[in-house]
């Protein structure tokens, strides 16, 4: 699989560290130099700097190829219309985006995008805690 | 009217201002607590502090009664999901974002923003229009149909003048609707000729435009 994956955040590239093991081509994005640190030296991942909503800097982390293409940055709104961008203008087939702002993933969700909201899965993890400590 | 607007900057301040003096009802939004301080002295109670894209905000000003939302905030992706939650949640009649990236219009326009104002690309025309003095100065673009309406000053190699409208070879989806040659107007019939020095408004498919240029406006 080609994925393109936008921010090089914990999530970012713990996932592109993974898939790249598992032989995909990955591309990270980020918009700071720094962020790329927390890929490990030897991780067969293509780091490009730029902004992932500038049509220059998506094809050149390879979105016109892509299978799949991943919005993780800590910026909901740059997330949101990356993914809007890269389905609309470049047509990937599977996009996924983590938007942090409960009514806002409610709101976008509605639009067909993918997306994970980890304010809602980590409330209900802690509920499950919660309810299996009164047991 | 009952006007939103979001993002306290320049634009976002003037807009307000221009709006209030010709009576509008307006609410500014800004997030940012130092440059909300200053606006609320000028403004009162027109401005209140919050994300515009945090449907909270958006809820508390009535934003289910504006007639058009505005998001001029400083970011492209923020003035996008504002315009978009407007509409979603909202059913805002008319949004319009400013976009600081002029590639970023079309898309924009895909996604259901009514309108998209880019300074960049207006002073890129503007630009144009100094360099290309008397050439095709776009006035209007229509989304519907790739057409536009833009005006050019003849010149006196243009093939287009001297001769009888009917006469001139003019290809079928090109249309002259006017003529302006100093205080006149004229609306061009078969026999209407042009002279050097009038002004052409037309409407021609953007993709027709450049040939158009070539062939009937510049030096052959």
């Amino acid at each position: 699989m080609k994925v393109v994956i936008l921010g090089c955040s914990r999530v970012g590239a713990m996932l592109a560290t993974e898939l790249a093991k598992n032989g995909n081509e990955v591309a990270v994005i980020d918009s700071e130099e720094s962020s790329f640190t927390r890929l490990p030296k030897d991780a067969e991942v293509k780091r490009i700097l730029g902004m992932g909503v500038e049509h220059d800097v998506l094809r050149k982390a390879g979105i016109e190829e892509a299978d799949v293409f991943l919005a993780l940055t800590n910026s909901d709104n740059t997330n949101l219309t990356a993914a809007q961008l890269v389905k609309h203008t470049f047509k990937v087939p599977r996009v996924a985006i983590r938007v942090y702002d409960v009514q806002r993933s409610k709101a976008f969700e509605g639009l067909h995008l993918d997306i994970i909201c980890p304010t809602v899965d980590t409330v209900e993890r802690f509920k499950e805690f919660l309810k299996s400590e009164e047991s | 009217m009952y006007i939103v607007i979001v993002g306290g900057g320049d634009v976002g301040l003037s807009l307000t201002r221009l709006l209030q003096e010709e009576k509008h009802e307006v609410v500014l939004v800004e997030k940012d607590p130092t440059r909300f301080a200053r606006l609320s002295d000028e403004l009162g109670e027109s401005v209140i502090m919050g994300d515009g894209a945090d449907l909270g905000t958006l809820l508390d000003m009535g934003a289910n009664r504006a007639d058009v939302l505005v998001a001029a905030t400083g970011t492209d992706q923020d003035n996008l999901v504002i315009c978009q939650l407007a509409k979603l949640i909202y059913l805002i009649p008319r949004t319009i974002a400013v976009v600081n990236d002029p590639k970023n219009e079309e898309l924009f326009s895909s996604l259901g923003v009514d309108a998209t104002v880019s300074s960049t690309g207006i002073i890129a025309s503007l630009i144009e229009e100094k360099i290309d003095a008397g050439m095709a100065i776009p006035l209007l673009a229509f989304k519907e149909g790739g057409v536009e309406i833009f005006k050019s000053q003849l010149s006196k190699e243009s093939s287009l003048i001297d001769r009888k409208i009917s006469k001139l070879k003019l290809p079928k989806d090109c249309i002259i609707i006017a003529a302006l040659r100093g205080n006149e107007v004229i609306i061009p019939r078969g026999d209407t000729r042009f002279r050097e020095g009038d002004t052409i408004i037309m409407l021609i498919r953007k993709e027709r435009k450049e040939a158009f240029k070539r062939l009937f406006l510049e030096a052959v």
